[in-house]
């Protein structure tokens, strides 16, 4: 059995707004085996986001833990995250708002050394510098340049060698390619997929864009308002979607195939407001497969076979 | 892919692009505004005309009394005179030359204009940076005080302050300075308050950077472009209000030349002899219309949604 390195157990994110708890992540559990990837799948405002920056600590979690290589990081004081800081990093989803125009490329790759690595010295530092620009596939000339004179896949580069300065072991990549063009993707997936494969790296892959996710993941979990509704390995969720959410969203993927009868399940309604969500199922108001007892009962993800998770009523049989 | 990759390999190979500061790009759009270069050229007058004051109006010989500053020399025998070869804007009614004051006159208000600048943009900067990076309840104690400040007068607490320390060049610098504090406060932490949101410093906090690098590393140099503009206009404004509390006798004390005081004490004959009044009014004039026009220019310069 793999070694999990990190365990998410009944995370929340509550966020206050002035018409009262807004539910961005809302008791959730995952965990991330060493050197896989977790691809966590969900449309805009599900709260991926939120859930990889509360790994991170970039926000405070209101409740639950994050367990990390068996400890929680919920817990640690400033020094503790410092250290945390090293082995677990982040890569963003705009590459021309997480860079900062004022420093050229060198500085930004630097920077991880110059706050963690007091000691380094400057030529070494140089030299750290060039061999991450290497790795992730950046001309050495660009060094000085700045941000706003490189397209969005040197940007996105950039943004990767920063995260990978410190050797981390963790990295969240915050829909790393969606701001990207198709034909860019690419290239960012395959390097990331190699460096995934040097360096023994563990990925929290967040995506709105299910083609992504099944090109990179081990393991798919499918969020739906704060919830992650369905957990299983990368094939079955393809094969054999369990949760009417999900069956409704692999659907919406196009078939490059004209003659292929697509039988497409269009849900009714827009997605419920996160602010103070009633009791029972989230998808209630928009399932196809809904029972009474939806509406009342949150449902829990209940194992329903090995390595497959789902939260639905129907799904487990239990008609009430 | 591999077609790519050797290409780029290949490319390496050639020059390293040479790190060229974005201050050549802002040099490069000021150059294009006619408005812009011709306050460039005023203020860079002026600058020069404080470096050479010496060489411009040199100081004269008295028997018995050895070197006299060009600006305290006395011809009695031609007081109030009118502009001629020898005096190009006259004199005033102690028999100095006019022209020699203006010229030494320039030292101090450039004097003025960066000390007072220096003082309010320094504090006004931190004390906006903190305010708008920290928000809540330190934003609100540094706003309130800001508030404050902003709600006395300009002239009026650079009056107070300038009595409670008495005059002299110093105290009024000091005075001037305070007053600008709220404007520079206020520029910066609405500044700060939208670079503070923006991804780059998320990300800075993700390799563990602390607050105060990511306020002056990350935050400040992109809040940058307002605080040049506004530091350049100040500038101007910090004259003007040094110049008036001069004229009301509270600023600087004779016989130093400043404009101001010069305004002043020409007051009392100005329906006699105009240029005691007239050239060191204009000298006011042209240096703060050049400081503006400068500060316009800067700010289309600066703005990177005109970038071209």
């Amino acid at each position: 059995m793999t070694e999990k390195l990190l365990e998410v157990k009944n995370l929340k994110k509550y966020f206050k707004t002035a018409k009262g708890l807004l539910h961005a992540v809302d008791d959730i559990n995952f965990s991330i085996n060493k050197g896989e990837t977790l691809g966590l799948v969900g449309e805009s405002g599900c709260g991926k986001s939120t859930t990889g920056r509360v790994v991170l600590r970039l926000l405070e979690a209101s409740g639950g833990e994050v367990l990390f290589n068996g400890e929680d990081i919920l817990q640690y004081n400033k020094k503790q995250m410092s250290a945390f800081r090293e082995n677990a990093q982040i890569v963003f989803q705009d590459p021309f708002a997480s860079l900062n125009p004022r420093m050229s490329v060198s500085e930004i790759i630097a920077e991880p050394f110059i706050i963690n690595k007091k000691s380094m010295s400057k030529t070494e530092r140089y030299q750290k510098v060039k061999k991450l620009m290497e790795t992730v596939g950046l001309a050495s000339r660009l060094e000085n340049t700045y941000p706003h004179e490189l397209d969005g896949g040197r940007r996105q580069r950039i943004g990767i060698a920063r995260a990978l300065a410190l050797n981390p072991s963790f990295i969240v990549q915050d829909e790393p390619v969606s701001a990207l063009d198709v034909s860019i993707q690419a290239q960012i997936l395959n390097l990331m997929e190699d460096l995934q494969k040097e360096f023994g790296l563990t990925y929290l892959f967040i995506s709105h864009d299910l083609s992504v996710i099944k090109h990179v993941s081990n393991n798919i979990a499918v969020m739906y308002l704060g919830k992650i509704v369905e957990m299983t390995d990368f094939s079955s969720i393809f094969k054999d979607p369990l949760h009417p959410y999900t069956k409704a969203l692999l659907s919406a993927i196009p078939i490059p195939n004209v003659d292929d009868d697509l039988e497409r399940i269009l849900l009714e309604g827009d997605v419920p407001s996160p602010i103070a969500p009633p009791p029972g199922c989230r998808f209630y108001g928009r399932c196809f497969m809904r029972k009474d007892i939806c509406k009342d009962v949150t449902p829990e993800l209940l194992q329903v076979s090995e390595g497959r998770y789902c939260a639905c009523h129907v799904v487990h049989g239990q008609d009430g | 892919m591999m077609n790519i990759n050797t290409a780029v390999e290949n490319r390496n190979q050639e020059n390293t692009q040479k790190k060229r500061s974005q201050w050549f790009e802002v040099w490069r759009r000021l150059r294009k505004n006619p408005i812009g270069m011709v306050g460039l050229f005023i203020v860079l007058a002026l600058i020069l005309t404080a470096i050479f004051a010496d060489i411009i109006s040199p100081a004269h010989y008295v028997e018995y009394l050895g070197r006299v500053p060009a600006y305290e020399y006395q011809d009695l025998r031609n007081r109030n005179a009118f502009p001629s070869a020898e005096h190009p804007f006259g004199t005033d009614n102690f028999g100095r030359d006019i022209f020699d004051r203006v010229v030494h006159g320039s030292r101090i208000s450039l004097q003025i204009g960066f000390v007072v600048v220096g003082i309010s943009m320094i504090v006004g900067v931190i004390m906006g940076t903190v305010a708008g990076y920290y928000s809540k309840i330190t934003d609100s104690i540094i706003m309130r005080i800001v508030d404050i400040l902003l709600a006395i007068p300009n002239i009026l607490l650079a009056i107070s302050i300038a009595a409670a320390l008495g005059a002299g060049l110093i105290n009024v610098m000091i005075a001037v300075g305070i007053g600008y504090v709220p404007f520079f406060a206020r520029q910066v932490r609405s500044s700060v308050l939208s670079v503070r949101e923006q991804e780059f410093i998320e990300a800075a906090r993700a390799i563990g950077a602390g607050d105060v690098r990511i306020m002056f590393r990350h935050i400040l140099p992109n809040c940058m472009a307002p605080i040049i503009v506004r530091a350049t206009m100040g500038m101007a404004l910090a004259i003007l209000s040094a110049a008036a509390l001069s004229f009301i006798g509270l600023g600087i004390e004779p016989p130093i030349p400043e404009w101001g005081a010069m305004l002043s004490e020409g007051r009392r004959f100005i329906r006699d002899h105009w240029p005691s009044t007239v050239f060191p009014g204009l000298a006011i004039a042209l240096v703060v219309f050049g400081l503006n026009m400068l500060g316009d220019g800067l700010r289309d310069a600066l703005d990177p949604r005109l970038k071209q």
